[in-house]
């Protein structure tokens, strides 16, 4: 029993491993596209948009970064920082279901449908 | 312009710093400073502070998880009932009154502020028992966070499962339909209700926080509450804030958090029986 859970102990911690870079990883892209937008819009003194407008799209933010619009950036820096807690809950089913843990695999694949659940009346109601 | 970015940074420094030693989302923070500092529309001053909380809750839990302070099971467990308790909330807007659960929860939160007080007095973190809860264990959350401020690992255990699940379910359903207290709640049924220590106790709120949040923040982003011109330049100081506020966090004795802890507690708590006796400020 001592054994096999000193095992997993160590098991766990390689797999947090991951889980810590994957995440790092993702923030910090997220906030360098945020600075990158900033640093254009504070540089050119321009938002891209007329007035107080901004892109609200997908294809919008995306047309408008791919001509560096400074709006456009912050906002595509600012939506991959909302999805870092998504890839959160998804790099965490790998990590339990590397444990074997079915139970916490289950437990949280339940949560990240729930959430997607939530993303999509989010979008389509209110 | 520049001034603009600046003050927003320097309020983000602010917030991340006291958003992820005490495992809340920071718009407490954020939404005065927005509309009565800067004279923002309340709409967007919302936007804001949902994507405070986004950034307080990923700035912290990269910091956290390497440290081994938060708890993954307990927060996957939990979350089950924050998101389906966020989304009833959703549903139920426009068929509940708010003024009933802004006293359920006030209640609680005054309920919970006497509670960590006298933990205070009691002057200790972690209560031991003999016999460890059959549901806790059954699910695996009791865990072992190593503290900074005493150098060593403190094991710990997790009791009264039921009662806080059915407190992240209505914590799900306040944020979801009011907005508001997301972290606040969160805390309090870690801490008061299923016994945790509060180290773990407000890094796994952090981390839950992100992922409740971000159901919400996907309404906010599309429908323009989101001002980029404000809300980057705040994100940004809060990721910066929030790695720095969850080092000093760990090094700092629970008592020290407790301390500050305890009078927002009671302050959020009034506020919210205040308002649902309809007493406005």
């Amino acid at each position: 029993m001592q054994e096999k859970q000193t095992a997993t102990a160590k098991e766990m911690a390689q797999v947090e491993t991951i889980i810590d870079r994957i995440l790092q990883v993702g923030v910090i892209v997220s906030a360098i596209v945020m600075l990158i937008g900033l640093v254009i819009f504070l540089v050119t003194g321009q938002s891209g948009y007329p007035g107080s407008t901004m892109p609200l799209s997908m294809g919008a933010i995306l047309v408008g970064t791919w001509h560096l619009k400074a709006y456009a950036i912050m906002m595509l820096g600012t939506y991959c920082l909302i999805l870092t807690p998504v890839l959160r809950v998804v790099v965490s089913i790998y990590a339990f279901y590397k444990e074997r843990d079915h139970l916490y695999v289950a437990i949280t694949t339940l949560v990240l449908f729930i959430l997607l659940f939530a993303l999509f009346i989010g979008v389509h109601g209110d | 312009m520049i001034q603009t970015a600046l003050i927003m940074m320097g309020v983000g420094i602010f917030a991340g710093i006291a958003g992820s030693i005490l495992g809340i989302g920071g718009g407490m923070i954020i939404t005065p400073i927005l509309t009565l500092g800067m004279g923002l529309n309340i709409k967007y001053a919302i936007g804001a502070s949902i994507i405070a909380v986004i950034a307080t809750s990923s700035g912290s839990t990269i910091a956290y998880l390497r440290d081994n302070v938060l708890n993954l099971r307990v927060a996957m467990f939990l979350e089950i009932a924050t998101t389906t308790g966020a989304i009833t909330g959703a549903l139920l807007t426009g068929v509940l009154d708010p003024k009933y659960l802004y006293l359920l929860f006030g209640c609680l939160l005054v309920f919970s502020g006497w509670n960590m007080y006298r933990k205070l007095r009691r002057g200790q973190e972690v209560l031991q028992r003999v016999e460890p809860d059959r549901i806790a264990t059954k699910l695996k959350l009791n865990g072992t966070y190593y503290d900074k401020a005493e150098m060593k690992n403190v094991d710990y255990q997790v009791e009264n499962v039921p009662a806080g699940f059915t407190v992240m379910f209505g914590a799900g359903v306040a944020s979801g339909l009011l907005g508001i207290g997301s972290g606040a709640f969160k805390v309090m049924a870690m801490d008061t209700f299923m016994k945790m220590p509060l180290k773990p106790s407000s890094s796994t709120s952090n981390l839950m926080m992100g992922v409740t949040a971000a159901a919400s923040a996907t309404v906010y982003f599309f429908n323009g509450s989101i001002l980029p011109g404000i809300a980057v330049p705040m994100a940004l100081g809060i990721l910066g804030g929030a790695v720095i506020g969850s080092r000093v966090m760990q090094i700092l004795p629970s008592r020290w958090i407790r301390i500050v802890f305890i009078p927002i507690i009671l302050y959020i708590g009034l506020q919210m029986l205040f308002k649902g006796l309809g007493v406005h400020f």
